[in-house]
């Protein structure tokens, strides 16, 4: 893979890249059809239920048909609504979702872009997730989804910026933004001991990020009924969705990489176990966390997140920069 | 439908010339949190609440009318269709009213059952407000748990009288079946079962720092407020006035047993929530003693007569049902039929305070507030 990026350009490499990324986009595609039909699952059974079992063995295509179902519907767009930003408005969504993958190292050899600014990338990206959901508020004409999108970016906004801070004290220990750099840095002790406040941080804020329990406000469905995809059916919703549970991937990606050590062992005895198999695991452990919160927890309300952001949140991350550069001046001889 | 709803007010500053306008925002008659189809009109300033207007009436069926044309022991079945959570209590109400009219002996056994099946009902209609509550706030799973062991109730219903929800089970001088054998046993189960369930309830939810900060000091009101709009039932006992028919004027057979009356006085969602928790673990303290004494023989049918004519006059009598006070009206000519007939819906009355309530609250506490009050459309509309 490292070879191939670095090769100079030609036909036959421009070909490689295009089987990759469709690759990759196979794996994404299967990894939102059972992330969705395992979210069902795992909730169902914390709720006493068995969730779907019809669609297939076991239920497994259950999703599939829904995504068929939401593919083949009739394209319904509001007689009133913003016809050029209500089109642009999934796509906004979707393609940053997808685009933060390239920069991620799945394992040592599978990386689409090794980027040097790696973290900055994947910011920056998801950062324009917030204007799909804020025009998709707007270009619907509706009420409900006009509230639900200016609550969504007032809080996507909010959470950015503890992600952000709370990501610097990881990128302080190691010296680098490249991903790649941050995991083979971990591989004495993952940041999540070292980095603690600063994981905690984050967890909480990537779930404001992503829209889910209990940040899911922007849906609140007892309130906003749908939020700001209120006016959204067929395909463009599917888009919604699939660009929401892209982005949880995305998100769960991360957190591995940052936090809790990519694709390295938990124990370098364990070495021979390929570093795939290390990844999805503790990305699984992300993703069931996940499902785990939506079973249990309730919403919170608008107001109260903003505070928790900006009063509690931030600060936290803040110090958590501070007690880092403590203690990487001491290690290096400062105070001496 | 749209007559007390005033239009929106639209300025323009002078200074920027930016126009302002209030947003009219309709949640219902069709929105997941009205439960039911009920309507609330507010008037929005960013997430503000400026007014709400209620609108409600979707649901309505004319019962009191109706009734105009029924035997008393018609009434009976329409009666289950108003609060629909709590049938048991509205047909307690009905009869109540006609044998206080007539003066009836109810026998030990049936009032017993009446007891039961009243305080299993109290059960299940808090378990309900308790779901769907948390649901509103945004947690799912409370909602099937509590569904899990309302549906034990039903099932116990089912088996004494054949029917889940509407169960038309009470006459005037009696109830209509007796408990199946082994049923009593089966209570006595559930009630251990539940009093275990309360605890596991608690630990889920009560604690729960994020829904403390939803409801704690949302859509409070004092005890004159409460007074003044005539709230009943928790909304009532939430401001600190001890008021709970069973005990105050004790029907059925209430005075025989021990239990509390769970008062609050913050007058807030926490105390309302605190107040049905608690009156929850009181019902099954009735039951237990209920269980306990329970007459192993004798009738379950008074001596009534044929057609059940009250003497002309009228009466008004009122229990204590899970939402407040039901009341029960009858004007009697002497005939077999009511000439007026009026039921007091605690859902109806309770439901006047929430324009008061919702003024200047912010919209995401439109929900908490509403569910607090613990309204089932079908008693509003009657």
């Amino acid at each position: 893979m490292r070879e191939l990026l670095q090769q100079t350009p030609s036909l036959e490499t421009a070909l490689w890249f295009l089987l990759a990324a469709i690759a990759l986009l196979a794996v994404l595609l299967a990894f939102v059809t059972y992330a969705i039909y395992f979210e069902r699952k795992v909730i169902g059974w914390m709720q006493l239920r068995i969730g779907p079992n019809r669609v297939g063995p076991l239920g497994l295509l259950q999703t599939v048909a829904d995504v068929a179902k939401l593919l083949i519907k009739e394209d319904i767009r509001p007689k009133n609504a913003d016809r050029a930003l209500f089109t642009l408005a999934p796509i906004l969504a979707y393609a940053p979702a997808f685009a933060v993958l390239a920069a991620m190292p799945f394992t040592e050899s599978i990386q689409f872009a090794d980027l040097g600014i790696g973290i900055l990338y994947y910011i920056a990206l998801s950062g324009i997730t917030v204007l799909a959901v804020i025009t998709a508020g707007w270009a619907s004409n509706n009420k409900y989804s006009l509230i639900g999108g200016l609550r969504s970016a007032a809080q996507m906004i909010s959470y950015e910026v503890p992600l952000v801070m709370s990501v610097v004290g990881v990128v302080m220990m190691t010296g680098s933004m490249n991903l790649r750099e941050i995991v083979e840095a971990q591989r004495d002790v993952w940041n999540i001991v070292p980095q603690f406040l600063g994981f905690c941080v984050f967890l909480v804020a990537a779930q404001a990020e992503l829209n889910r329990t209990p940040f899911d406000l922007p849906e609140a469905e007892s309130e906003l009924v749908a939020g700001y995809h209120v006016e959204y059916s067929g395909f463009r919703f599917a888009m919604f969705m699939l660009a929401e549970y892209v982005y949880m991937f995305g998100m769960g990606t991360l957190i591995t990489v940052l936090f809790l050590g990519g694709w390295l062992p938990i124990h370098p005895a364990l070495d021979f176990i390929p570093g795939i198999v290390w990844f999805v695991l503790k990305f699984s452990l992300y993703v069931f966390f996940q499902f785990w919160l939506r079973a249990t927890m309730p919403r919170m309300r608008a107001d109260q997140l903003m505070s928790f952001a900006w009063k509690v949140l931030l600060p936290a991350a803040l110090v958590n920069i501070l007690l880092t550069a403590v203690v990487i001046s001491w290690q290096s001889g400062m105070f001496s | 439908m749209n007559r007390n709803i005033t239009l929106t007010n639209v300025e323009t500053s002078s200074d920027t010339g930016i126009r302002t306008e209030e947003m009219l925002l309709n949640v219902g008659p069709q929105h997941p949190s009205t439960h039911g189809v009920f309507r609330l009109v507010v008037k929005i300033d960013g997430e503000t609440i400026k007014e709400a207007t209620p609108v409600m009436g979707y649901l309505h069926r004319g019962t009191e009318k109706l009734a105009e044309d029924l035997t008393y022991t018609q009434i009976i079945p329409y009666t289950d269709r108003m609060d629909y959570l709590s049938a048991m209590t509205n047909n307690y109400v009905i009869c109540h009213a006609v044998e206080t009219m007539m003066g009836l002996e109810i026998p030990e056994r049936a009032q017993f059952l009446r007891l039961i099946a009243m305080e299993l009902n109290r059960i299940a209609s808090h378990l309900v407000w308790w779901g769907t509550y948390l649901l509103d706030l945004g947690a799912l799973g409370p909602f099937l748990y509590a569904f899990r062991d309302r549906e034990k109730i039903l099932d116990l219903f089912n088996e004494l009288c054949g029917a889940r929800m509407t169960f038309n089970y009470m006459r005037i001088g009696g109830v209509k079946w007796d408990a199946p054998p082994g049923w009593i046993d089966k209570v006595k189960d559930f009630v251990q079962y539940m009093k275990k369930e309360i605890k596991d309830y608690h630990r889920l939810v009560t604690g729960n720092e994020i829904f403390l900060h939803r409801i704690k000091g949302i859509g409070k009101f004092d005890a004159q407020t409460a007074l003044d709009y005539s709230l009943s039932g928790v909304m009532l006992r939430s401001t600190g006035i001890k008021w709970d028919l069973r005990k105050d004027e004790p029907y059925c057979i209430y005075d025989r047993f021990e239990f509390d009356v769970p008062t609050g006085t913050d007058g807030d969602c926490y105390t309302r929530y605190q107040l049905r928790m608690a009156e929850i673990e009181q019902s099954l303290h009735i039951l237990e003693q209920a269980l306990e004494q329970f007459p192993s023989g004798g009738e379950i049918m008074g001596k009534v007569p044929r057609v059940i004519r009250p003497p002309a006059g009228e009466t008004f009598v009122r229990i204590e049902a899970p939402r407040g006070e039901i009341g029960c009206y009858i004007a009697s000519q002497g005939k077999d039929k009511p000439w007026r007939l009026k039921f007091r819906r605690p859902s109806f009355v309770n439901l006047q305070i929430l324009p008061k309530l919702l003024q200047g609250e912010n919209i995401a506490n439109m929900i908490a507030i509403l569910g607090s009050i613990d309204i089932v459309l079908g008693e509003v509309d009657c």
